[in-house]
């Protein structure tokens, strides 16, 4: 996000209270989606609850679908948005997970949903706090994610999700994820634009296929033999890869009208940072305190914050994080038995077709809610710094803030 | 029927969907199946019980006759054989070596 290049625009845009999930909501109502289906889970309940106050309020005109479970409320998004309308729903943890199964078949039939998530931690054990294991959990399902790092950013994002998943050169689902509690029950003072804009900004919404569109009968979700199902596969991915281009077009064009511009990463002093620390989310928000204070101190620390973490921004990645000497990941989210977190795997291999790429460790924080206190993002920098200073790598994968 | 041609990825419609109505005849679902049907015109009395019975419209006919068998969608199921009511039966299943 570029600084003090607010522009001047006709309408008036409003300072307000919210909450992470109240930010959804409110842009929900401004995008007035034709159909929204949706099982409240926490810590997203507050999104639904809020927009079904608005609909029992006439102030939207979505059809508001009540399900008995997140399986119905993605098959029923499937069908609204097969039909041809405008849909979203919301969800996280268990209910992303029980939705498993549909989230491939939105992606697999190209279908322009957006759905806002609160991210929190898979059972078991049970956890109803944040961390990123549920939408790290379906990474590679086809759908575009979003993370944001406060309110604003939730509400930016949900916004300009429907012209990203909607451009008929990407015609892909969006995932717009806020951390658990951290921001979604966080009370943040934000900007919220006018109804207009929004309205004006997300446009009328002109579906490729409609279903009932009845002089133009179309099949949806054909089986395919192995004879087909390849092409297929290789066809969706056309959507994937336009879609940095077009989260980079939709994300300058939100700023040319609001002040707030948004790319695929946000780098925070990384002109000329040695250390950095690549993270998502809300997590961002406190290294950049702990980055000024460092600076302070005369270490020069800094930030990479990924925003789009599908399609992962590879080259924006390698290009920032070839110049610094160490680079530490936060995952907030375990490996599973891979060689790392996700974050972490993904950095890393952006790095590997660097001419002298900097020395890249892994630490896993925040599992179901822990905190991440500032002293212990200030110790990864510290290490950062030695790791430079000896050449001596030590452990690759760590945890932070765990009692051991 | 000459063999379908397999398109690329690129001439693909979006997302998997079917844009063109009733083309499912396009898609031979019979060549799967080891097995084949063969029909004797000899001993068929036309009574188009297999056809009537037939779930993949695959028993041919013409001005009320039979006169043959649409081999790239019988999936040789046996129901018409089943029906079949001539002594011998006019139609009957073979296997691939003998066909």
């Amino acid at each position: 996000m570029e600084k003090g290049t607010m522009k001047k625009t006709k309408s008036k845009s409003r300072r307000v209270f919210l909450t992470g999930d109240g930010a959804i909501a409110e842009a929900m109502r401004q995008i007035n989606p034709h159909v929204v289906a949706a099982y409240p889970i926490t810590p997203s309940t507050q999104v639904v609850e809020t927009f079904a106050r608005f609909v029992a309020d006439g102030l939207v005109d979505t059809e508001f679908v009540v399900t008995e479970s997140e399986h119905s409320a993605m098959s029923a998004c499937v069908g609204a948005a097969a039909g041809g309308g405008r849909v979203m729903t919301v969800t996280g943890s268990q209910g992303l997970a029980y939705m498993f199964e549909v989230l491939g078949v939105t992606s697999g039939l190209r279908l322009p949903m957006v759905m806002a998530i609160a991210n929190r931690a898979l059972n078991s054990p049970l956890n109803i706090h944040g961390d990123h294991s549920d939408t790290m959990a379906m990474r590679d399902m086809g759908w575009i994610h979003l993370y944001s790092e406060n309110g604003q950013e939730a509400y930016d994002n949900t916004v300009q999700a429907f012209r990203i998943a909607e451009n008929p050169n990407v015609r892909t689902p969006v995932l717009v994820a806020i951390d658990g509690f951290q921001t979604s029950h966080m009370v943040e003072t934000l900007t919220v634009e006018t109804d207009e804009l929004v309205k004006k900004f997300i446009g009328k919404y002109i579906p490729s296929y409609p279903m009932i569109d009845i002089d133009n009968p179309v099949l949806y979700g054909a089986a395919d033999r192995p004879d087909y199902y390849m092409e297929h596969k290789r066809n969706q991915l056309v959507g994937m890869i336009n879609a940095p281009e077009v989260i980079q077009q939709v994300g300058k064009e939100y700023g040319d009208l609001t002040g707030r511009y948004y790319g695929l990463v946000e780098e925070y002093r990384m002109e000329d940072a040695e250390y950095a620390i690549v993270v998502m989310s809300a997590t961002a928000g406190s290294v950049k305190d702990v980055i000024e204070q460092l600076r302070e101190e005369g270490v020069a620390a800094g930030l990479l914050k990924i925003r789009a973490f599908r399609p992962f921004p590879a080259d924006e990645v390698a290009k920032s994080l070839s110049r610094t000497k160490s680079v530490a990941v936060l995952d907030r989210c375990g490996t599973g038995g891979a060689q790392g977190g996700p974050l972490f795997l993904e950095v890393r291999t952006a790095l590997y077709e660097e001419k002298s790429p900097p020395q890249v460790i892994n630490y896993i924080f925040g599992l179901g809610g822990r905190d991440l206190p500032l002293r212990d993002i200030k110790d990864v920098y510290l290490r950062l710094r030695e790791i430079a200073r000896t050449g001596k790598r030590g452990k690759l994968v760590d945890f932070l803030n765990l009692r051991e | 029927m000459k063999k379908q041609e397999l398109k690329k990825w690129q001439e693909l419609p979006i997302g998997g969907l079917i844009l063109d109505m009733g083309n499912s005849s396009e898609t031979q679902t019979g060549d799967w199946n080891p097995n084949r049907l063969v029909w004797n015109e000899d001993t068929c009395t036309h009574c188009l019980l297999c056809w009537i019975n037939c779930p993949d419209a695959s028993i041919k006919v013409e001005n009320s006759k039979v006169i043959g068998i649409d081999d790239y969608h019988c999936k040789v199921c046996g129901i018409c054989v089943e029906v079949c009511p001539t002594k011998p039966k006019s139609l009957e299943i073979i296997s691939e070596e003998v066909a």
